[in-house]
């Protein structure tokens, strides 16, 4: 629980058009890179989008789909998929990331930092 | 107790019962091997292929280290000399004396050299070993014209081996028709015509009466009849005499057309000596074929390895004689012989079919009352051979009218042989390695589910391969039998093999993902399924892959049209088709790269890599490079990555065709072509494979008379060798199979299976893959060929499209909401160009924090 996170605290970052269905663009939220997608019925998820088995600021740009009941995306680099409701890295654990949050207002996507 | 046992000769057979003793439970054993060559065991059936580029390490039957893990001593350049029976030990020519307990004698055959004045003279060689093929090297460099001596099997290989030295090439045989062993007259003419057309000259019922020097040439020899004929280089290939002359001065028991006489076991006279493989005589016969001495191989193992641990001996496998079958290729003419061939059998009766236009002979001998197969000639096509086979072996019963196992289906589809499940377990399945039927259904239960896994847990289909497609038969069979059916689903959002998702596109003519997950799958889709059928998409309608439905299926590196870097940086191949580029183009290369700050290397199919380049810059670096003339090299891509060319006839002083033009037509006629996995192809200007197009999805090597067409090569983690498709084709001919030939491997093959692999799995192997590609056997060569104009004709330069695209522009940034680059992208230099720098070096630069030097 973090009562700062104000409703001011929500960056917008783009219209909901400017991302292609079922992909992912990059934004940068307070100085940090966060990875928002845009999936099937305009459901949107935002986790960050540095890698942590490389380093590399790629997971916006992996492949979204399901696996069983997960909403995944998985890394360009080795593939491994992230659970992009939870952050899950389902390959390596220790790899997880953390979850942003992200709604749209009128038709502007807006990103913050999650509470969870 | 330790018994000391001498192996005397390290040659295939010689080296399988050094691999079965090494296998078997007790020790005990102290071994020493006298190997008369200066290599250990390598594969001999197999050592034509030296000519196509396999060396002496790839044709090696020991495993690395075989002999210390074993403790197993070898000497090499050994040759044993004499055997002491009385104090049982061994001379070797240097004069040393080995002592034994137990002696095997695998020393096997020498070319059967008549007895003509002359025959020793130089350039008057043999054909046995790796140094025998160094010296026809040797010679063939300094000649023009050879003439092998014999026209059986082993002759005829040979007569190949000097056709691909470039020699004007004769075949001298002594009886009246070619492999007069293994076929029948009507065989044997069509065998002839097949090798004549390939430009061989044949001479039959030709007794040589002697070789003196020639007029015009080195040698002139001299026939009974009053003829002559001169030539720079002779080969005898006249058959094979056993090797037992160790045997003969020790009087150890020996045939009278030679062989040393063994028992059921493979013992001598002397009960402490052995000998096995093609130096033995077995109920008067010596087995010039290389699984009958795996056979006795492992019978003495078998043997020694009682006598080690004192069983009986009652318990142990005999040795009882061996069916000489045999398939073989020759010249690119398939010509096998099964069992009673002649029709030597009392009352036998014989079936023929023959079609002089596809050069096809076929023959089948059955029993009087024409339930059983006894024997079988096949000449042009011996696709039937392992069902033949298998029918003969067990004695199935024969079809109601047999001759349907030889007529061709005039529906154009396989015939549908016994199943597999009629042949009982102890079939022997694999007749080099002795595999049963019943061994390969255990090898699967315990998880074998492969065809590879099934090899190496057996070792079926591991020496001559001709088995494999029957195991893999078996393989399957099992598999569903046993309820394991072949898992093929591509993942779990569709329940269908990649091939059958093709179909259902072809056929429904859909055209976007979504529709197709509608109708034939589930859930959302994922890494696995979107890639696959985009590719299939881009397969069958060729439309622009980032086009709005298509995007969200590609993979990063077809997304960003660049291969993606550990660091999220791309890479950027311009296309140079054929590897040709003019210095203007290289001028321009080097100086965008230079501007763009990226690294810049040379690849292995001809190609400038650029390396570095961050995502905003790649539209920036391919409008450049579109202005220099450049298109997109799909190295990104599942595609046709490279096609790979030497110079040939245009400067090299051995080419013999224009090995430029014909790679960089083929480049474009298949660039930006998705497949299954990636492509590359190679052309070669002549048999010299400078471009190595053996190694390759794709190669065309230049002949004389035009191009032979190999297929389903592949370099990298696991190199095959291409095999030939076809030879001496025009351009058109060879276009027209090439086009063939991807389309029906794009419709086939899984996802991300490679040629190589693709071919390894295809049920009926190369003959299958000739008859659809060459012989149109399914009727569809029309239909691919039109599908594969589609394709072409709907190419475009992607990148083009992409720079030219404003919406497909626009997702050249890092950011969706800033113009920063990705912090995470930074560079230091090295041998002055740049690399991606470390974890460590960016924690230094973008902390912000003072970094801390600690100093020890
Ligand atoms: C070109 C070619 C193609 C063939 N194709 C086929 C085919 O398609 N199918 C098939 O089944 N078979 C084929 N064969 C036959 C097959 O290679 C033989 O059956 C097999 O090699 C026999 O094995 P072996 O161990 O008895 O004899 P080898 O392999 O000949 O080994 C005998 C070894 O003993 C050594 N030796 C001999 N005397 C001494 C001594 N006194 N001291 C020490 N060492 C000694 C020899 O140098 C040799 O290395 C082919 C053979 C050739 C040459
Ligand atoms: S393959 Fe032949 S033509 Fe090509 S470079 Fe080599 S020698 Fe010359």
């Amino acid at each position: 629980m973090n009562s700062i996170t104000a409703s001011s605290e929500w960056t917008s970052v783009c219209r909901i058009g400017e991302i292609v269905p079922d992909t992912g663009v990059c934004a940068l939220v307070q100085g940090e890179q966060v990875a928002v997608f845009r999936l099937a019925g305009d459901a949107l998820y935002a986790i960050d989008n540095i890698d942590p088995d490389n380093g590399a600021a790629v997971l916006s740009r992996g492949l979204t789909g399901s696996l069983g009941e997960r909403v995944v995306v998985a890394s360009p680099i080795h593939k491994h998929h992230f659970d992009l409701r939870t952050g899950e890295c389902l390959e390596a654990p220790q790899h997880g990331v953390r979850v942003w949050k992200v709604r749209v207002d009128g038709d502007l996507v807006q990103v913050g930092r999650g509470d969870r | 107790m330790t018994m000391k046992l001498v192996v005397v000769g390290n040659g295939m057979v010689g080296h399988r019962l050094l691999e079965e003793l090494a296998a078997l439970p007790s020790s005990g054993l102290d071994v020493t091997v006298l190997c008369e060559e200066t290599r250990a065991a390598y594969d001999r059936v197999h050592l034509s292929e030296y000519f196509a580029g396999k060396s002496a390490d790839d044709l090696s039957l020991v495993t690395p280290g075989f002999f210390e893990r074993n403790g197993m001593r070898l000497r090499l350049a050994t040759r044993a000399v004499g055997i002491d029976r009385a104090m049982k030990r061994v001379t070797t020519d240097g004069g040393n004396v080995v002592p034994y307990d137990k002696l095997v004698i695998a020393t096997g055959s020498t070319p059967f050299v008549p007895a003509i004045p002359g025959n020793d003279r130089p350039g008057c060689l043999a054909y046995r070993t790796l140094d025998d093929l160094d010296a026809l090297v040797r010679w063939g460099g300094q000649s023009r014209h050879g003439v092998v001596v014999g026209g059986g099997l082993l002759g005829l290989e040979c007569a190949k081996a000097l056709r691909d030295l470039g020699l004007e090439t004769h075949v001298v045989e002594f009886a009246s028709r070619l492999m007069a062993v293994q076929v029948d007259d009507i065989g044997g003419q069509m065998l002839r015509q097949a090798i004549e057309e390939l430009g061989l000259v044949v001479h039959t019922g030709k007794n040589t009466l002697r070789i003196d020097d020639g007029e015009t040439r080195r040698h002139r020899m001299v026939f009974a009849d009053g003829g002559h004929l001169e030539t720079d280089l002779i080969v005898f290939s006249a058959g094979i005499r056993p090797r037992d002359e160790l045997a003969r001065l020790s009087g150890l028991g020996v045939g009278q057309r030679g062989g040393i006489m063994v028992d059921n076991f493979c013992r001598t006279r002397d009960r402490d000596v052995y000998a096995i493989g093609e130096c033995a005589q077995w109920g008067g016969k010596v087995f010039g074929l290389v699984a009958p001495g795996y056979e006795m191989a492992r019978v003495v193992a078998k043997h020694l390895g009682a006598l080690l641990t004192r069983r009986q001996a009652a318990e142990l496998p005999e040795f009882a004689g061996a069916d000489m079958s045999t398939k073989l290729k020759l010249m690119g003419v398939d010509v096998a012989s099964i069992g009673d061939a002649h029709g030597a059998t009392p009352g036998s009766r014989s079936y023929q079919f023959s079609d002089g236009r596809r050069q096809v002979y076929k023959k089948l001998v059955v029993s009087g009352d024409g339930r059983r197969l006894l024997g079988g000639v096949l000449v042009g096509d011996a696709s039937d051979y392992g069902q033949l086979l298998q029918m003969m072996l067990n004695g199935l019963e024969l079809p109601e009218s047999p001759e349907s196992l030889i007529l061709p289906a005039l529906d154009g589809k396989p015939k549908a042989g016994p199943a597999v499940d009629a042949l009982p377990a102890s079939a022997q399945v694999c007749s080099c390695n002795n595999v049963s039927k019943g061994q390969l259904c255990a090898a699967v239960a315990a998880g074998a589910d492969t065809i590879d896994a099934l090899k190496q847990a057996t070792r079926a289909g591991t020496s001559c391969g001709g088995c494999v497609p029957l195991a893999t038969q078996i393989m399957k069979a099992e598999l569903q039998r046993q309820g394991l059916a072949v898992d093929n689903r591509l993942c779990e959002h569709f329940a269908h093999s990649r091939q059958e998702l093709y179909h259902l596109v072809r056929v429904g003519r859909i055209k976007r993902f979504d529709d197709l997950l509608a109708r034939h799958g589930r859930g959302l889709g994922c890494d696995i399924c979107k890639p696959a059928v985009a590719s299939i998409l881009a397969s069958c309608w060729n439309e622009f892959v980032l086009q709005q439905e298509h995007a969200a299926l590609q993979d990063s590196n077809d997304y960003f049209l660049a291969n993606i870097q550990k660091d999220g940086s791309y890479s950027v191949v311009p296309r140079m088709p054929g590897g040709e580029v003019t210095p203007e183009g290289l001028i321009r290369i080097g100086e965008i790269a230079r501007k763009h700050g990226l690294y810049t290397k040379l690849t292995g199919g001809q190609r400038v890599d650029m390396f570095g380049a961050r995502l905003e810059q790649l539209p920036l670096v391919w409008e450049e490079l579109i202005a220099a003339g450049f298109e997109s090299g799909h190295a990104y891509g599942k595609s046709l990555r490279t096609v790979k060319s030497c110079v040939g006839s245009t400067w090299c002083r051995y080419g013999v065709q224009d090995s430029v033009g014909m790679a960089i037509g083929l480049e474009h006629r298949y660039k930006g072509l998705r497949s299954p996995h990636k492509l590359k192809f190679g052309v070669s200007g002549c048999a010299r494979e400078c471009a190595e197009a053996q190694g390759k999805d794709v190669g065309v090597i230049a002949t004389e008379h035009g191009w032979n067409l190999y297929v389903c090569g592949n370099g990298g983690m696991k190199p095959r060798h291409a095999e030939l498709l076809a030879g001496d084709l025009d351009a058109d001919t060879l276009v027209r199979y090439i086009d063939r030939f991807l389309m029906f491997y794009i419709r086939t093959a899984d996802r991300l299976q490679r040629t190589s692999t693709w071919r390894d799995n295809l049920e009926g192997g190369l003959d299958y893959l000739r008859d659809v590609v060459v012989h149109d056997r399914l009727g569809i060569a029309a239909e691919l060929e039109s599908e594969m104009r589609q394709v072409i004709d709907a190419y475009a330069c992607e990148w083009k499209k992409a720079v030219d695209d404003p919406q497909v522009r626009a997702r050249f940034r890092h950011f969706v909401n800033s113009e920063a680059a990705d912090d995470q992208v930074a560079f230091v230099p090295v041998r002055g160009q740049v690399r991606p720098a470390t974890a460590e070096e960016k924690r230094g630069r973008l902390g912000g924090i003072p970094v801390v030097v600690e100093t020890e």
